[in-house]
């Protein structure tokens, strides 16, 4: 197998392409690339492979090659005799709906081009029903779909027929779906497709990953807990023209601290008007909102400036993707719904506002500029804030070198095994033993042990507690051969109702109407998109806040839609949370915190950043590589800690919860904290230096490791982020299912709380399933435990202290950061006792 | 971020009592009222074995509630050491919550009903409760100037009321952050009790079924924190 990227003559020699792909290349001006040669020998020859190529280097084409030269061959020869297929020769699944109905536009094209007979269809969860059902029993040649119409298809009880022609399944943005959810169960889904059709080659698309054998190993069948890790075929694609990166100059001055970029927008505007398509990417739906409204803001040449979230009315972004395919636009502001490899006009420059968070994302979204491979692809990264500018130089760095910091895939995943058992009882009874050795074949649950297959059983069952009082309430029962089998139908009917596992935040349309109106007229005004709930639950009516590209004003709720008028404020009052949804990736942490600890690099920096570090090295120290600083300093009346772990925000606001309740016990009267990506300070009213100094507090100790214990299990008790995430795994697991909008006439008002369940079930049974897959959760999810565990290992007996008269230069970001954060669940009871003072002491003041 | 108060550094814990005519009632944290005049502990909605009842349509919710609730009216009863103990109605989930039980729990029911006058009054979903778990059982009762009932009347009020039924709970809004917890809901005429049950879920007081309830739409919430009750005024409220 050839892993280096070779010349065409050097070519081993070249299969050829059967006939009419051989002319379909020539008349396109085109020769077949050496890795899609290679990967059509593997796949002919009836090995699975994984093939990573970057953007533009004809991946896709690669992908379907093995499957239309087969079926053209099968076409020409006729039915073969006594295999008459019902269902599909070809299954391609990829992550997103738009990126099927893309893709097979894409293949259409060589299908009609080399007038082939070959039928390509897509299959998502905005296919009609009448053509779904069509599909199942007369299935096209291809079908192009999403991990969760392949669950509910294997539910079905002719799944076994459905899937057994089956010949190929290709797997695109492999490295996109593997690390979450969903790759744990198509990770299922693909043991059970290969029960069903054990001829079957596996193909996986991929961008480059850290650790390619991780995938490799992904797509084929395990031998369990024991045996090495098998490994599929590995092509290698010729690695694209480095990409060309620059970090914004600007002549403003770079903040301090804050996400808006909004000091480099003219710099953004000029730099628009020399490229002919940009694309810019920004990590929140509000920061596009406020971009984009920037832009505008100072468009005198009115450049032609669309804006594309995944919240916006699907029309919309519809047009404004074919908008780009034609060429009509000269900048998107977009979020990561253009992420993947969609692929839709002529871009010739990439920008990122704020800093990219993961060298290997930022290298993902570098690929969208400049299809044509041969050519280097352009990219402009525009910091928001001077870590930012650190954070950006470590990126640019680790692109140009080609580090990639890609997350592995999920395994053992206890509630979506919960939900493809029930799926698979929906296909019909089974034997325990056969389907436990079934899903230990697949890579995400190769490690499964039988207990706790057994303890998902159960809980799919009766709920899996101790206590035994849902027996004859049991979804599946065990038939006199011991099979385990659906108790009712109508379970089955539950399941596909509430199948996979993206649990989406609820969302409420927005819908325009007239100003002060608080009911739509007739069939009412134009939607504009979906909002959070969240977010309109903290709007009153009268406030304005950004959406759409424009400024609304809030009118009111009517059942499920947010009502909203235009506004013309100038500001929206209400700003939304700006911070970035990523947190930074170890990989950048380290690179960043090795580039604060070499003064020789910062010359490479702008004048201002150069200069604020060496303020610092001044008027306190910057830490070396693996040491931790922290700092504590008055100011007001409060005395402050900072401290700098580079460990994102997720797990610096878990490390302030946990202090805040060890300062408490150390009678240091901790008031508040506040966490940036970078640093996290606390305040309170004792003099922290001087308890430091007089022993009576101990650094080493405040961040002991056993902090992860006790304080860390009580605080879980009450914590909001972790019951969101309980109740996510509980929909996933089936426990509870998924509301609908409109399902529920009052939704809104009488919700089932999955708290309650909660709190009920750690108390009675705190290892239950559910507990467990949150938990597992919360270690890499909205709580980044795992993260703060390796953060205090890292820095026990490394951490560097300075008492300091005043603010430092390198706290001033995170300082700067108080008062404007968003108050997370920790904090409710403070809030309630300062909405009843503070909203008394109101009443008071206007009675 | 968090905050608290500066002046203490601790969190604010003053459970005010609430005035209803002439009588002063203590909300407890755990959502129980106390009346210290006639030493009687009221309760709302505990809604036992609810989570069994869902049991039977497939939804395996943990089958811990009935003990959970009982646990905590246990102890607001040995707080309180009461005379006599009233619950509003909705006591049971359901007609067959009795034949659902386990009988560790009706054992802890009889206990209860034995060291104390147990009152139940019916409720919407419990019309006929069982009548083997000791007790009596009224479909109103009287206490000095006091009604109370299941369902709160609308309109004008003749006497000052307490009922349960509708479940409040109030949302208040700081600092970008929703916060909605259990309440006591009361406009001086009528005092609407939170569930008392560990499954029972909530309906807002700013919602339509409450205007009846409220007529002035002017009231005081005290809401149910972690460590304190919190005093409200329902102009601060949100939807």
């Amino acid at each position: 197998m050839r892993h280096d990227p070779l010349p065409m003559a050097d070519l081993f020699d070249p299969p050829s392409l059967p006939e009419p792909f051989q002319d379909w290349f020539k008349a396109r001006g085109w020769a077949p690339r050496t890795h899609q040669l290679e990967l059509w020998a593997h796949a002919k020859a009836g090995r699975s492979a994984l093939l990573i190529a970057p953007t533009g280097g004809g991946k896709t084409l690669a992908g379907f090659l093995p499957s239309l030269i087969e079926l053209a061959e099968e076409k020409k020869a006729g039915t073969k005799p006594g295999a008459p297929r019902r269902g599909p020769h070809t299954l391609y699944i990829s992550p997103l709906k738009a990126l099927a109905v893309d893709v097979a536009r894409n293949v259409e094209t060589p299908i009609s081009e080399m007038d082939l007979p070959i039928r390509v269809e897509t299959r998502t969860g905005d296919t009609p029903q009448s053509k779904r059902s069509r599909q199942k029993h007369n299935a096209p040649d291809i079908l192009m779909t999403t991990p969760e119409q392949i669950s509910l298809l294997l539910a079905y009880g002719d799944a076994e027929h459905f899937f057994a022609g089956v010949r190929f399944v290709i797997f695109d943005e492999l490295h996109a779906l593997s690390p979450s959810k969903r790759g744990a169960l198509l990770s299922l889904c693909l043991a059970r497709i290969m029960r069903h059709a054990p001829e079957a080659v596996r193909i996986g698309l991929s961008a480059t990953v850290a650790e390619p054998d991780r995938l490799r190993g992904w797509l084929m069948p395990q031998s369990g807990t024991t045996g090495d890790l098998v490994l599929a075929e590995f092509v290698l694609g010729q690695p694209g023209s480095k990409p060309e990166i620059s970090i914004l100059e600007s002549d403003e001055r770079i903040p301090w601290s804050g996400h808006t970029t909004r000091y480099a927008m003219s710099d953004v505007y000029r730099t628009i008007g020399q490229h002919k398509m940009v694309l810019i990417f920004v990590n929140t739906r509000s920061q596009a909102e406020l971009t984009f409204q920037g832009l505008w803001a100072i468009n005198d040449d009115d450049l032609p400036i669309a804006l594309h979230h995944g919240s916006l009315d699907r029309t919309q972004r519809r047009k404004v993707e074919s908008a780009m395919a034609a060429g009509k636009l000269r900048a998107v502001v977009c979020t990561s719904t253009l992420d993947l490899g969609i692929d839709w006009g002529d871009v010739d420059l990439v920008i990122t506002l704020g800093a990219p968070k993961g060298a290997s994302r930022l290298m993902q979204r570098i690929g969208r500029a400049n299809h044509r491979f041969d050519e280097p692809s352009t990219a402009l990264l525009v910091p928001s804030n001077r870590f930012e500018v650190l954070e950006c130089e470590a990126a640019k760095e680790a692109a140009e070198g080609n580090h990639q910091d890609t997350e592995p895939p999920a395994v053992l995943k206890l509630d979506v095994l919960a939900q493809h058992i029930l799926g698979m009882a929906c296909a019909g009874p089974f034997a325990a033993d056969a389907l436990y050795e079934e899903i230990c074949s697949a890579y995400a649950y190769r490690t499964l042990s039988r207990a706790q297959f057994d303890r998902a059983l159960q809980f799919v069952s009766t709920g899996g507690y101790a206590l035994k009082t849902y027996e004859r309430y049991a979804k599946l029962k065990q038939t006199t051969e011991g099979l385990w089998r659906l108790s009712h139908p109508r379970f089955a009917q539950q399941y596909r109702m509430n199948v996979g596992t993206i649990v989406e935040a609820a969302m409420l349309k927005v819908r325009l109407v007239a100003r002060g109106r608080r009911k739509p007229l007739g069939r009412g005004g134009k939607i504009l998109g979906e909002i959070e709930e969240s977010f309109i639950d903290q709007l009153a009516p009268g406030d304005t806040f950004l959406f759409a590209g424009q400024i609304l004003r809030f009118e009111g709720l009517n059942e499920l839609t947010a009502l909203a008028s235009r506004s013309n404020a100038e500001d929206p009052q209400i700003p939304a949370y700006m911070g970035g949804k990523f947190p930074l990736s170890t990989y950048l942490a380290d690179r960043v915190r090795a580039m604060l600890a070499t003064p020789d690099q910062w010359r490479r920096l702008p004048t201002q950043v150069g200069e604020w570090l060496t303020m610092q090295q001044i008027k306190s120290v910057l830490p070396k590589r693996d040491q931790m600083l922290v700092e504590t300093f008055p100011r007001g009346h409060k005395h402050y800690l900072v401290c700098y772990p580079f460990e994102g925000r997720l797990a610096h606001q878990t490390l302030g919860m946990l202090l805040t309740r060890r300062l408490e016990r150390l009678r240091a009267r901790p008031l508040g904290f506040v966490a940036s990506e970078y640093a996290m300070a606390i305040w309170g009213l004792r003099d922290l230096s001087l308890m430091i100094e007089s022993g009576k507090l101990s650094l080493a100790q405040l961040f002991e490791e056993d902090m992860l214990g006790d304080d860390l299990d009580a605080w879980l008790a009450e914590s909001s982020l972790m019951k969101r995430t309980f109740k996510n795994c509980a929909i996933i697991a089936g426990l509870i299912e998924r509301r609908y909008p409109g399902q529920e006439k009052s939704g809104r008002q009488v919700t089932f709380s999955s708290d309650l369940i909660y709190d009920v079930l750690r108390e009675h049974e705190p290892d239950h399933l559910l507990l467990q897959a949150a938990w597992d959760d919360a270690a890499t999810g909205l709580l980044d435990i795992r993260r703060l565990g390796g953060l205090l290992s890292r820095v026990r007996g490394k951490i560097v202290h300075r008492s300091l008269d005043q603010v430092s230069p390198l706290a001033v970001p995170v300082m700067l950061e108080i008062g404007k954060e968003p108050v997370y669940g920790e904090a409710d009871e403070s809030l309630l006792a300062e909405a009843e003072a503070m909203l008394a002491g109101e009443a008071m003041a206007r009675a | 971020m968090l905050e608290r108060s500066e002046e203490t550094g601790a969190l604010q814990a003053d459970a005010e009592t609430i005035t209803l005519g002439n009588t002063s009632l203590v909300p407890d944290l755990s959502g129980a009222l106390w009346l210290p005049e006639t030493a009687t502990l009221l309760v709302a909605d505990l809604h036992f074995e609810k989570g069994s009842s869902f049991a039977a349509r497939g939804v395996h919710l943990p089958p811990y509630d009935t003990g959970s609730t009982l646990a905590m009216l246990e102890q607001a009863a040995a707080r309180y050491q009461p005379r006599q103990i009233v619950s509003l109605g909705d006591s049971f989930h359901d007609d067959s919550s009795r034949a659902r039980m386990s009988e560790r729990d009706v054992a802890r029911i009889r206990a209860l009903t034995g060291a104390t006058q147990f009152i139940w009054i019916t409720g919407n979903h419990d019309t006929a409760p069982p009548d083997d778990l000791g007790g009596t059982i009224a479909g109103q009762l009287t206490l000095g100037e006091l009604t109370l009932q299941h369902e709160p009347s609308g309109g004008l009020a003749f006497s000052p009321e307490v009922s349960g039924h509708l479940h409040p709970v109030a949302a208040v809004s700081r600092r970008g952050r929703r916060l909605r917890r259990r309440c006591f809901a009361c406009d001086g005429a009528r005092l609407v009790m939170p569930a008392f049950g560990a499954y029972t879920g909530g309906l807002n007081v700013m919602s339509e079924a409450f205007y009846p309830v409220f007529p002035s739409g002017k009231f005081w919430v005290w809401m149910l924190g972690r460590d304190a009750v919190y005093k409200i005024h329902s102009r601060h409220l949100r939807a």
